[in-house]
């Protein structure tokens, strides 16, 4: 539903995005996680051909980006959610998402129908005559997804929906992306919340400027560092290390009584290990697989790119 | 680029600006005001003075002719208004992001700049005219107005001085961040046309049908030359990586 291949866009001598390939299918929901000033906005901002490309090509629904008699037909085609919501505050909910609706040429009755569903779908029906002004920060950002959706567009581009929303906003946002995922919507969520990241999206591009690593969370999270187990013994003793390496050699950490050992695969190489810590007189505790989270991939080749 | 879209457009800002009273009370307000102070002027100045018919006629014209500078001004705060406030509430982006083109937007901006003022102008300016024919009754064996001046004045050279104003209003809105500051700079623009009126107390020039036509052709020229500026200026691209 969307490729890119090599796109780049240069702000005079400054690079935003350099040498991007990727490739999002339909209905899959991609996370886009970066810094601030990583050019995950111009990215978006180049794929809804509202500025254009320096280098590169890059195609959305089989659209091509920078072809003056494309743009159209892919805007007509996307839904954008930019990051600050951007309403007209002194018109009404419905009167925001009535405007969207007939921008994308469609009909009174179309519009009539959409209008009702995503301001019933948001709770925000009762509200519909109310100045969108007047909303809190959750409600616009809910009003804004909704104005996105009024075409029943093909891919939804989002930049930072839960950004500066108090907890329960983002979850009310959260859950209604994850109702478009339901809906087999393709959506491309550029995110700084790798929670937010980790439970909606099927796979992650980590950008700097430059894409860094691309795939799902778990993916991701095994590229940094395998799982670990963790052992918590009451007494470490050298026959009980000595036991321990001849078994699992990789990579073994103490600290104090715990004990701490890469594994590859914990199912099968667990139970070695703690019959070897047995055999050698030792008493386990505990054994706890620890994996490594999205969050360290992303410091790790955030940091590894500065 | 459709006619259909760029009305809906319109339709939305004039629905807007309708609920922008200030916005309201300033077209409104603004046009009536003048019709009711230029009607004192006529009573106190011109109808109790003892000056010739051809004095009736300047004084009348010069009045009407300041119809045309406030054509010039008042567009130019809502055009204003429209482009840097949806700067300000940050709606220019979604908006860009739908399939209308720029053009379709410029032009849907620039309908709601003109239909209010332009309306309200010739409101007032008819209110004035009224005014002036039953007031000047006893002096003019005809009623004045309307006349060919006021009809160039009214028809030809406000719409074309709106136009003016909403084009510079484009382009200053590229320029500025907030709407004080686009108001600021639209407030300057009824000077080629004050220095016109100036021209004519003078006696540099006179404000009589051909006048009048000649500078509606300069204004026209000078229209056509900013729409290809205002329209360059008005680009997605513009407008998200260069504007303020």
């Amino acid at each position: 539903m969307i490729e890119t291949e090599n796109l780049t866009r240069k702000f005079g001598d400054l690079t935003a995005v350099d040498d991007l390939t990727l490739r999002v299918d339909e209905g899959e929901v991609f996370g886009f996680l970066g810094p601030n000033g990583a050019g995950k906005t111009t990215t978006v901002r180049m794929l809804c051909c509202l500025i254009s490309k320096t280098g590169g090509s890059a195609r959305v629904g089989g659209y091509e980006v920078g072809s003056e008699e494309d743009a159209l037909k892919i805007r007509r085609i996307v839904g954008f959610v930019p990051d600050n919501v951007g309403l007209y505050e002194s018109l009404t909910a419905y009167e925001n998402l009535d405007y969207y609706g007939t921008l994308y040429r469609r009909t009174d009755a179309q519009r009539k129908e959409s209008n009702e569903y995503f301001l019933k779908m948001l709770g925000l029906w009762e509200k519909r005559d109310t100045m969108a002004g007047t909303f809190s920060k959750g409600m616009k950002q809910k009003l804004a997804i909704a104005r996105a959706l009024v075409h029943d567009p093909e891919v939804i581009f989002m930049d930072e929906p839960t950004a500066n929303l108090d907890p329960e906003a983002s979850k009310g946002v959260r859950e209604f992306i994850l109702e478009l995922k339901k809906e087999k919507k393709t959506i491309f969520l550029n995110t700084h919340n790798l929670d937010e990241a980790e439970r909606v999206c099927d796979r992650i591009g980590i950008m700097n400027t430059k894409l860094m690593a691309v795939g799902t969370p778990e993916e991701l999270e095994r590229s940094v560092r395998g799982r670990r187990t963790e052992i918590q013994l009451r007494v470490v003793t050298d026959a009980i290390l000595d036991s321990l390496k001849r078994v699992q050699p990789r990579n073994l950490v103490r600290e104090g009584n715990k004990l701490t050992v890469d594994v590859a695969n914990p199912e099968e190489e667990n139970p070695d290990m703690v019959s070897a810590i047995v055999a050698a007189g030792g008493r386990v505790e505990s054994v706890t697989v620890v994996r490594s989270t999205l969050e360290d991939a992303y410091l790790k080749l955030v940091r590894d790119a500065r | 680029m459709s006619t259909w879209m760029p009305w809906k457009i319109a339709q939305k800002e004039m629905k807007v600006l309708r609920r922008k009273k200030s916005v309201i009370y300033y077209i409104i307000a603004l046009p009536l005001i003048l019709s009711v102070l230029f009607s004192l002027v006529v009573q106190n100045d011109i109808v109790s003075s003892s000056g010739l018919p051809s004095d009736y006629q300047l004084g009348l014209d010069s009045l009407t002719y300041f119809f045309v500078v406030f054509a010039a001004i008042l567009p130019a705060s809502i055009a204003a208004y429209s482009i840097v406030g949806e700067k300000v509430e940050k709606s220019l982006e979604p908006l860009l992001s739908t399939p209308t083109t720029d053009g379709e937007i410029l032009l849907g901006k620039s309908i709601a700049a003109f239909i209010p003022p332009i309306v309200a102008i010739w409101a007032g300016a008819s209110i004035y005219m009224a005014a002036a024919d039953y007031l000047t009754d006893g002096l003019l064996s005809h009623p004045y107005f309307p006349n060919w001046t006021s009809g160039v004045m009214l028809f030809l050279l406000a719409p074309l001085a709106a136009i003016f104003s909403i084009e510079l209003a484009v382009i200053v809105s590229s320029r500025v961040s907030d709407v004080r500051g686009a108001n600021q700079a639209a407030g300057l623009l009824f000077i080629p046309f004050m220095a016109v009126f100036l021209s004519a107390v003078e006696g540099t020039i006179a404000l009589d049908p051909e006048t009048l036509l000649i500078f509606s052709g300069i204004v026209l020229v000078v229209d056509v030359a900013l729409f290809f500026v205002s329209k360059s200026t008005f680009r997605r691209e513009e407008i998200l990586t260069k504007w303020k």
